[in-house]
């Protein structure tokens, strides 16, 4: 199982903090589309994700365990 | 001692600078960011930040480590506040101290410019017509639309 965190507009359009699914065997970018789709999630192409707190690019495999984090353009400081 | 912080409390300005006392330097900068009441005449009420708190504060170490790299003998602290802030709140303490006060001006604008691209933080803007989330640096484009969309009125 995956736990999957949603920040600032995304955690608006989804409801929730985080889901828990089982996304490992997917790439980053099958995942987003697949949440994209589910939740109509806007502006996807200018999310950043995470996996286990780093950056990770669209083409990476996710495994069983990995913490996924959608990371809308940041607007720290 | 933490040198990278998110605090839900007000920020102990002083607490910051005081973890980069070294008898090496020969200057401390001292960076405050707050929340500003006008952006291009639009009014804000208050703000809220957020953070991925585990992940924002390892991308803080991040950045103290390029900048110690960068920088000889320099020692950064920051701390990132979350939660509801008010106009003239501080919003981000950066105190960077080196042997020489050129490298400690640097090094903290260095410090600012990185946290604005790799840290996960994000501030929802509360203004009288409505609240939407910041999307990127320039305060330009927010999401979801651009700007409060007719839904937003209300609230």
């Amino acid at each position: 199982m995956n736990k999957v965190l949603f920040f600032a507009h995304l955690r608006d359009a989804v409801g929730s903090e985080f889901l828990s699914l089982d996304a490992s065997g997917k790439t980053v970018a099958e995942l987003k589309a697949d949440l994209a789709a589910t939740y109509e999630l806007p502006r996807m192409e200018t999310v950043m994700t995470a996996i286990n707190e780093e950056f990770a690019s669209n083409d990476e495999v996710i495994g069983d365990g990995d913490e996924i984090a959608f990371i809308p353009p940041v607007s720290g400081g | 001692m933490k040198m990278y912080e998110i605090s839900k409390e007000a920020i102990d300005i002083q607490a910051v600078i005081d973890k980069v006392v070294q008898r090496e330097a020969g200057a401390i900068t001292t960076f405050i960011g707050t929340v500003r009441e006008l952006t291009h005449g639009k009014k804000t009420l208050f703000l809220i930040y957020e953070a991925y708190e585990a992940m924002a504060v390892k991308k803080l170490e991040q950045i103290g480590s390029e900048i110690e790299q960068r920088w000889e003998g320099s020692c950064v602290a920051i701390t990132h506040r979350v939660g509801r802030l008010d106009i003239t709140d501080v919003a981000v303490v950066i105190a960077v101290s080196t042997p020489h006060r050129a490298d400690s001006y640097e090094a903290n604008r260095y410090a600012i410019e990185r946290i604005k691209e790799i840290v996960p933080i994000w501030k929802k803007e509360h203004w009288e017509e409505g609240e939407a989330w910041m999307g990127n640096q320039l305060e330009t484009v927010a999401y979801p639309s651009g700007k409060p969309e007719a839904g937003d009125l209300d609230e």
